[in-house]
């Protein structure tokens, strides 16, 4: 079965975020730009299924800037087969990134989708469940353990309590959490290779999709700064401390 | 204005993290719930006590079981374009999973993690692992949020007099099943409601000595556990017991962070904890500069001291 694996341009996560002194966002320029760190883990386990057997084809999509082909030619160097830019200098929220993502799928037929359960920039959490929502298709979120088998694919979840385990029917949104893999790293006789794999340009009206946002930002700011308090010398003092805090008896 | 807030259950009872949506709901308009699962007349009774509810709507039936979000959010889409402005649920595994299905097919963009509701319209949200805070004003008729417990006081579970009306229609969608779960059991309160939290890193060293180390303490004091995300990389602690951005949000009356450097991330989780205790052997560990009390020194001594003489 095909694969698609969606795949977003965010701030390194290495990199602390400024937000700009005039409160309209978070300073991007010049800034180290990564693919997402829960994308790359969805481009891994795409990887993995196609190694196992179970994948044809991996396509990949970004939805952004001109420079959004750097993110989608790391994901071929990993081992994506082609990717499609749908290239846009607006920003795109998860609803009309859902929605330019069905038009792909209606296109492409894929078996599955796998995405990152969120980006770490704007940290929504919604375009896979979106995207499900949109073509009908059951969802696996946070997925931890992903097997496929036949006409199902069985997704362990990372819940709130512990872990959950669900069959969902195929095609399905599959949304990555933390622990599902390791991404590898791309080697250079691979980087080589993807500078040749096929890149469609594209635009969001090529799919038809109006990605006027629906939310306005109307500023951002830093969070509130917490002071530093004492330090103590010895647990009897951190013990009155606590004492004088009514946290124990 | 009326908002339909999901209701959050397990084995029977309500959990916290809906009775924080129904505060926030509330500063929106008349709250209605929505309890969907098999088998939950007494849950839906429970829903109908909260302060403040003054409807609860009840999908009662197998489809709705696991609540699964394939049959859930469709149930949800229909009650709020019948009759609802909003649709609140909580930032959880499970609010997270449900909610942008809905906004999907009522074809609006979701507002997450909401930390403050400013007007009927405009709401506060974390960024960038909450590096940032965002405000923002949604255009669309109809609004999904999901709430960050931590930043809503808990509604009375008692007080309220809501009627309860069974939801006629809804069907199994055919698109998933549940399998099986592995829940944590555990005889501590649950992390996101703890009101003290004893939270180990990775200078803990092993799984043994995470146990060893940090489990008699929160025992002593009757709190949740916690873990670093480094912890839990590092297979010393399972992953339900991370805080951080990428684990729980958290904010108890205490939190004490044991071995624990205090990477962004993790700050991002547990920064609005009433009084936080730090205890790290390097002092220029930027915990330090977030923890109320801070003890500089070996936590293999300063925490069985600590344990013993509490």
């Amino acid at each position: 079965m095909k694969l698609l694996v969606p795949v977003k341009r965010v701030i390194d996560y290495n990199v602390k975020p400024r937000v700009k002194a005039d409160g309209t966002g978070v300073d991007l320029a010049n800034v180290k730009m990564s693919m997402n760190p829960f994308d790359e883990i969805a481009v891994e386990e795409a990887i993995r299924l196609k190694e196992k057997g179970v994948a044809s084809e991996i396509v990949a999509v970004s939805i952004g800037p001109a420079k959004a082909q750097e993110t989608l030619r790391t994901a071929l160097a990993m081992g994506a087969d082609r990717a499609i830019l749908v290239q846009t200098d607006d920003t795109v929220e998860p609803l009309a990134v859902a929605k330019i993502l069905a038009a792909i799928a209606k296109e492409e037929q894929p078996g599955m989708a796998l995405l990152g359960k969120q980006a770490i920039d704007d940290d929504s959490n919604q375009t896979g469940q979106m995207l499900a929502a949109l073509l009908g298709w059951a969802q696996g979120t946070f997925a931890s353990k992903v097997e496929v088998d036949g006409e199902s694919v069985d997704v362990t979840r990372e819940v709130d309590g512990g872990l959950e385990t669900v069959r969902l029917k195929l095609p399905a949104i599959v949304t990555t959490d933390l622990r599902l893999n390791e991404p590898r790293y791309a080697s250079l006789p691979n980087i080589m290779k993807a500078k040749s794999k096929p890149l469609a340009q594209k635009t969001p009206a090529d799919y038809g999709v109006d990605t006027a946002p629906r939310l306005e930002t109307l500023s951002v700011r830093e969070p509130s700064k917490r002071e530093a308090g004492i330090k103590v010398q010895s647990v009897d003092e951190l013990i009155d401390r606590l004492r004088t805090a009514g946290v124990v008896g | 204005m009326i908002a339909l807030v999901l209701v959050e259950h397990e084995g029977g009872q309500l959990k916290d993290a809906t009775l924080s949506a129904v505060t926030a709901a509330s500063k929106l308009g008349e709250v209605h719930a929505l309890v969907a699962g098999e088998g939950v007349g007494a849950v839906a009774e429970a829903a109908a006590k909260i302060a403040g509810v003054t409807r609860v709507h009840v999908a009662d039936g197998a489809p709705y079981a696991h609540q699964l979000a394939e049959n859930v959010a469709p149930v949800a889409a229909d009650l709020v374009r019948d009759h609802c402005d909003y649709f609140v649920a909580a930032s959880t595994t499970t609010g997270k999973n449900v909610a942008p299905r809905v906004a999907a097919l009522l074809d609006v963009m979701q507002i997450s993690d909401v930390m403050a509701v400013e007007g009927p319209d405009t709401f506060v949200r974390p960024i960038y692992a909450g590096n940032a805070i965002a405000t923002v004003k949604s255009s669309d008729a109809k609004k999904v949020l999901t709430v960050r417990g931590t930043a809503f006081e808990k509604a009375a579970a008692e007080g309220g007099s809501g009627t309860i009306e069974p939801y006629a229609g809804g069907s199994d969608a055919g698109l998933s099943s549940f399998v099986g779960a592995e829940i944590a059991a555990s005889e501590r309160p649950e992390l996101t409601s703890a009101k003290i939290i004893v939270s180990g890193g990775r200078a803990l060293g092993s799984a043994e000595q995470f146990h060893k180390f940090i489990d008699p303490l929160a025992d002593k004091l009757g709190a949740a556990v916690g873990a670093s995300r480094a912890a839990v990389d590092a297979g010393y602690a399972p992953n339900d017991y991370q805080v951080g951005q990428t684990g729980k949000i958290v904010a108890p009356e205490v939190y004490i962070a044991i071995g624990i450097s205090g990477a962004i991330q993790h700050l991002a989780g547990m920064k609005d904890s009433k009084l936080i205790v730090a205890i790290n052997k390097d002092e220029e560990a930027p915990i330090f500069q977030v923890a109320d009390i801070g003890l500089v020194g070996d936590l293999f001594k300063i925490v069985p001291e600590l344990t013993e003489k509490l």
